[in-house]
């Protein structure tokens, strides 16, 4: 796989370290135990596009949250989880 | 057999002969050949013993699909088996034997197989080797594995090195026949950046076989003269040999060189293989295709040949494989065939064409349109006849000893589905051709469908055009040759039956057209479970001449179309590759780079033992002369240490430099404890958990400044931790002031450790820094210079339980202060000490370390829960509160002495209540960690105990059912070693 690093360019997929989901929020520390077993636990597992933490340790360190199609990996966009609330604001 | 080499044409160097061997025999061959037509020219037809039935069998293709003619190739360590010798370069001194026979090839006991073929249809393992089921891996799999093996790997180490590399282009061309030629030729043309791959040693593909001209001059030299152009551009780059075999996501194709297999031995300092990871925006696949074998009575024996393979023998190798041959077919090859035997002087007997209205034309040769083979006759000697079926039903026989035959063509799809694509049935070519590709392929020639070579031609010249101007090159072109125009017409013939014999639809792993009978009775129809119920396809070759067969006998069988039927998708490799070439130079110690600590070789000097420690090397133990054991040295270094000082590098733990305004509010978040409370020149041990509750690691930070921090890891997570706070910071609480940096290469680190430390520590720090207790109390830590000058850092911090100290100097100097502190305490009867005594004296001193940070404890298993601050958030916090975290039931640490004191303990030893029964219902804990204590004269160990604290005195069983052991155990402190602490504030 290539992963499109926003201030790398692309590279190859052993330079990053996968999390997954980085859709889940983490919840208010008061949020209860219920919330955070949603938040450590349960994951979607959509057919299609999914947003997700790849983590770019072979190269700038940068935590970044790329959209990939689960059915054919195609990767749909790639940004620095920093930039992200940047990114939705203007959507 | 009776093949012979022809007395002129084909590609091989006639003015050099090439000496080889197979099965002991001394044979010759030239430039040019392959063990497999250089075989045929020496009149050698039988070349194996099948799978299951060990039958005879000879070469059957020419090229990469090759079922039967497997052979050992080399000798000892090279030994390869299973080596296609149709793809088996020729060269001096090659050595090869036949596969699956005893005692000999021409007279194979086990051939017996083939009278108990009821035993050994489909599934019959499945069914037949059921009872006892004891019997399964002492008799019955042994057995099967010595009668229906193939050949032997090689059992001494792989003498060769094999290396990785990665290369980026524009446009990849994956097959160098004529149309790949076309695509490079266009695609290069264009100034494109291309990389042209063909698993043989020559370019040109079919072309090398092709007796046709194109334009003004014969194929072969048409071929060399695109070669020639192709090696001429700067920007192409031409790998032989190679063979692309695998297509990964985002325009990555895995590929296999193979530099030094034509060769006795690789040349000197060059690889055996080179896989090359290929990245590119663009592909175009030219595979070709492969033919498909005709399904007879008895159509494996010797001296049965595609005939796509005989016309190659013919014309490329210049050798007949017969002297009298039958040409069966389904299609309008058939007569290219004939017309290139009886040019090479081989009477053709007929042309066996099963369409009833074939109008082919031959000159010369009888035509028996309509008429099928039934079956061969023949054996381990050859072929001698073949019995027909004519248009009207009457049998004959025709005397021969070469049948071409031809069932079509099969397009090599495999690349186009590795990521998923489906095949789809085309009816009017009888084929599956590519359907869905992946991104950035496309596919010229016959690969596509397209069967005459004009259509090759063009469409790899188009293909190649494209491809360049997609990745934004204008200037592809390609001109095509004029050719002779050749009829590509076909119509399925997927079985004869009522000949006799067994019908093989896959060679390699002696399935017939009965055993896929067999598995439509039983119900295995869909294509993936008669794949998997007959085997079929799962041969080395993965089917490359049945599978399409199989599908199109299960249609016929079903009736059903074969579209209805399906196919399989293909997943890398296109053919075997080699571990070795997978792995690289990365084998043995070179599986990862070794990490050596600054004062590695001062310690290696000192004669030290080491130990692999995740990537590090750390120094285990320093043994003396005069010490019987590991046993002894550890115990005279913890007792030096305890009694006097030692010192141990410590630098492999994880070191990152943390900054910023809200330094400690991050650290707060990241820690079960506070850190907004630690004052400057302070350390405090922090302990943190995973955001499931779980203890992720353990260290001591120290704060530096107002806002700077020295945190440390475990030598294990250092990576993981690091990884995770930037997780935190970045994804988490990107609002909050802080950098950090690792610098765990950048320091090194020792403890020193001992009532002497401070002593040994007063030589080398630079005046006026005062170390006295007063001045610099346990858990105090300074930025300071020792030894002169060198910048260092010192914190009083004991993992032993002794006064102890840490110090770091910048990494360079680590050799050099390791040296001093030796010089300098040595009069205070300093010694190095290994982490095998640092793990004792933990042990005494009951911290936890990795045993216990092992993924499945938290803070309160630890005895830690005091820790957990009950005024902020950090990770983990609300989950360590989940019920089955917090239960009280839970096992916690606690120590533990044997009842007889003269008993050694054993770490992974289960706690079971006296009188109890050993079993796993009872089972109440297990000890982690255990060492012999020299200063108590007995073992001790750490354990995790179902509410061990409040069991303190307790008497239990440690049961060790692996090594069969059992003792009584005594639960006590896990503080073995001064539990006041006093000797640590000294």
């Amino acid at each position: 796989m290539r992963i499109p690093c926003p201030h790398c360019g692309e590279r190859a997929a052993e330079e990053f370290s996968y999390l997954g989901d980085a859709t889940v929020t983490r919840p208010a520390p008061d949020a209860g135990i219920d919330a955070f077993v949603d938040y450590a636990y349960r994951r979607d597992n959509p057919a299609g596009a999914l947003a997700e933490y790849w983590y770019h340790g072979g190269g700038c360190r940068s935590w970044l949250v790329v959209t990939r199609d689960t059915r054919d990996h195609r990767i749909l966009g790639a940004v620095d989880a920093r930039a992200r609330g940047a990114v939705e604001a203007q959507r | 057999m009776s093949g012979f080499r022809l007395p002129t044409g084909g590609l091989i160097d006639r003015s050099a002969t090439l000496r080889f061997r197979f099965d002991g025999r001394e044979l010759a061959g030239h430039p040019g050949d392959t063990l497999a037509s250089a075989l045929l020219a020496n009149g050698v037809g039988l070349t194996g013993r099948s799978f299951k039935y060990h039958r005879p069998r000879g070469i059957l293709s020419a090229g990469a699909e090759e079922p039967n003619a497997l052979v050992e190739l080399r000798r000892g360590a090279r030994r390869e088996p299973n080596s296609r010798a149709t793809m088996v370069e020729l060269f001096d001194g090659l050595e090869a034997d036949s596969q699956n026979r005893w005692p000999s090839l021409g007279f194979d006991l086990m051939a017996v197989n083939g009278l108990l073929s009821p035993v050994f249809a489909a599934g019959f393992y499945y069914k037949t080797f059921m009872w006892p089921a004891r019997f399964w891996e002492t008799v019955y799999e042994p057995l099967i594995r010595r009668a229906a093996g193939l050949g032997r790997a090689a059992a001494a180490p792989d003498p060769d090195h094999y290396e990785k590399a990665t290369i980026h282009c524009d446009v990849l061309v994956a097959g160098a026949g004529p149309a790949g030629l076309a695509a490079a030729l266009a695609a290069g043309r264009s100034g494109a950046r291309v990389i042209l791959c063909d698993e043989g040693a020559c370019l040109g593909g079919s072309l090398l076989s092709e007796r046709r001209a194109l334009g003004d001059r014969p194929a072969p030299d048409w071929a060399a003269a695109a070669e020639a152009e192709l090696a001429s551009l700067p920007d192409v780059r031409i790998l032989r040999r190679t063979t692309v075999f695998g297509v990964f996501d985002h325009g990555t194709y895995g590929a296999v060189q193979r530099v030094g297999d034509h060769l006795p031995v690789p040349e000197p300092h060059a690889p055996r293989q080179r896989l090359w990871r290929i990245v590119a925006k663009r592909c175009v696949l030219a595979a070709g295709s492969l033919e498909r074998p005709l399904v007879f009575g008895d159509n494996d024996r010797p001296g049965v040949m595609l005939a796509g393979a005989v016309r190659t023998y013919l014309n490329r190798y210049a050798v007949a494989p017969g002297r009298r041959a039958v040409v069966f077919a389904n299609n309008d090859t058939a007569g290219a065939v004939a017309a290139d035997l009886a040019a090479a002087g081989v009477a053709v007997e007929a042309i066996v064409d099963a369409r009833p209205g074939s109008t082919l034309q031959q000159a010369g040769t009888r035509l028996l349109a309509g008429a099928v083979v039934t079956r061969a006759i023949g054996g381990a000697r050859g072929l001698h006849a073949v019995e027909i079926r004519d248009a009207a039903g009457r049998p004959a026989t025709l005397p021969c000893d070469l049948l071409a035959m031809s069932g079509g063509f099969s397009p090599n799809v495999h690349l186009t589905s590795h990521l998923g694509g489906r095949p789809v049935w085309n009816p009017g070519l009888a084929a599956f051709v590519p359907g869905d590709l992946p991104l950035g392929m496309t596919v010229a020639g016959s690969v596509a469908g397209v069967f005459d070579l004009a259509g090759c031609l063009a469409g790899g010249g188009r293909a190649g055009t494209e491809a360049a101007k997609d990745c934004g090159f204008d200037g592809g072109r390609f001109e095509l040759p004029e050719t002779a125009p050749e009829a590509t017409g076909v119509s399925p013939l997927w079985r004869v039956k009522g000949g006799g014999g067994k019908r093989f639809v896959d060679f390699q792993n002696d399935v017939t057209d009965k055993d896929i009978e067999l598995a439509d009775r039983e119900g295995f129809r869909a294509v993936e479970h008669l794949k998997r119920y007959t085997t079929l396809g799962m041969a080395t070759d993965q089917g490359k001449t049945s599978n399409v067969n199989a599908i199109g006998i299960m249609a016929e069988i079903t009736r059903r179309d074969v579209e209805a039927v399906g196919t399989t998708r293909f997943r890398p490799p296109y053919t075997p590759v080699s571990l070795g070439a997978l792995a690289g130079h990365a084998r043995g110690r070179d599986f990862r780079p070794t990490r050596l600590t600054p004062s590695h070789d001062w310690a290696a000097e000192q004669g030290a033992v080491f130990v692999e420690a995740g990537a590090w090397l750390r120094a285990q133990y320093f043994p003396r002369p005069g010490e019987k054991d590991w046993l002894e040295t550890v115990s005279r270094e913890v007792r030096q240490v305890r009694s006097a000082v030692g010192f141990c590098d410590v630098s492999t733990l994880g070191k990152i430099d943390l900054q910023g305004a809200d330094a400690a509010e991050f650290l707060n978040r990241l820690y079960i404890n506070t850190w907004t409370t630690l004052p400057v020149g302070k350390a405090r041990y922090g302990l943190m958990l995973r955001e499931d509750g779980i203890v992720m690691d353990d260290g001591t930070t120290s704060r530096l400044g107002e806002d700077r921090f020295l945190v440390t890891t475990t030598t294990a997570n250092a990576a993981k931790v690091f990884q995770h706070m930037e997780f935190c910071h970045q994804c988490l609480w990107p609002e909050l002031d802080v950098q950090f940096t690792s610098v765990s290469d950048q320091w090194a680190q020792f403890s020193v450790a001992g009532p002497k430390a401070r002593a040994l520590l007063a030589r080398i720090v630079d005046a006026p820094f005062d170390i006295g207790n007063e001045a610099f109390p346990y858990l105090a830590a300074a930025e300071l210079t020792v030894c002169g000058g060198i910048a260092a850092r010192l914190f009083r911090i004991s993992f032993s339980g002794e006064l102890a100290y840490e110090v770091a100097v910048p990494a360079r100097f680590g050799d050099a202060l390791a040296r001093r502190l030796m010089q300098a305490g040595g009069d205070l009867g300093v010694t190095p000490y290994g982490t095998e005594a640092l793990g004792v004296m933990r042990i005494e001193k009951g911290h936890a370390a990795g045993n216990e940070l092992n993924g499945q404890t938290t803070a309160a298993d630890l005895g830690l829960g005091r820790m957990m601050s009950t005024k902020k958030d950090y990770i983990g916090r609300v989950l360590a509160g989940r019920p089955g975290l917090a239960d009280p039931a839970r096992p916690a640490l606690v120590g533990f002495r044997p009842v007889d004191r003269s008993r050694r303990l054993r770490a992974g030893a289960h706690f079971i209540p006296q009188g109890a029964e050993a079993t796993a219902a009872n089972d109440q804990g297990y000890m982690t960690s255990v060492a012999f204590s020299p200063g108590l004269g007995h073992w001790i160990g750490l354990g995790l105990l179902s509410r061990g604290p409040e069991r303190i005195g307790e008497t239990l069983r440690a049961c060790d059912p692996v090594r069969g052991e059992e003792l009584a155990v005594e639960v006590v402190s896990p503080v073995f070693h001064d539990p006041e602490g006093k000797r640590l504030r000294a």
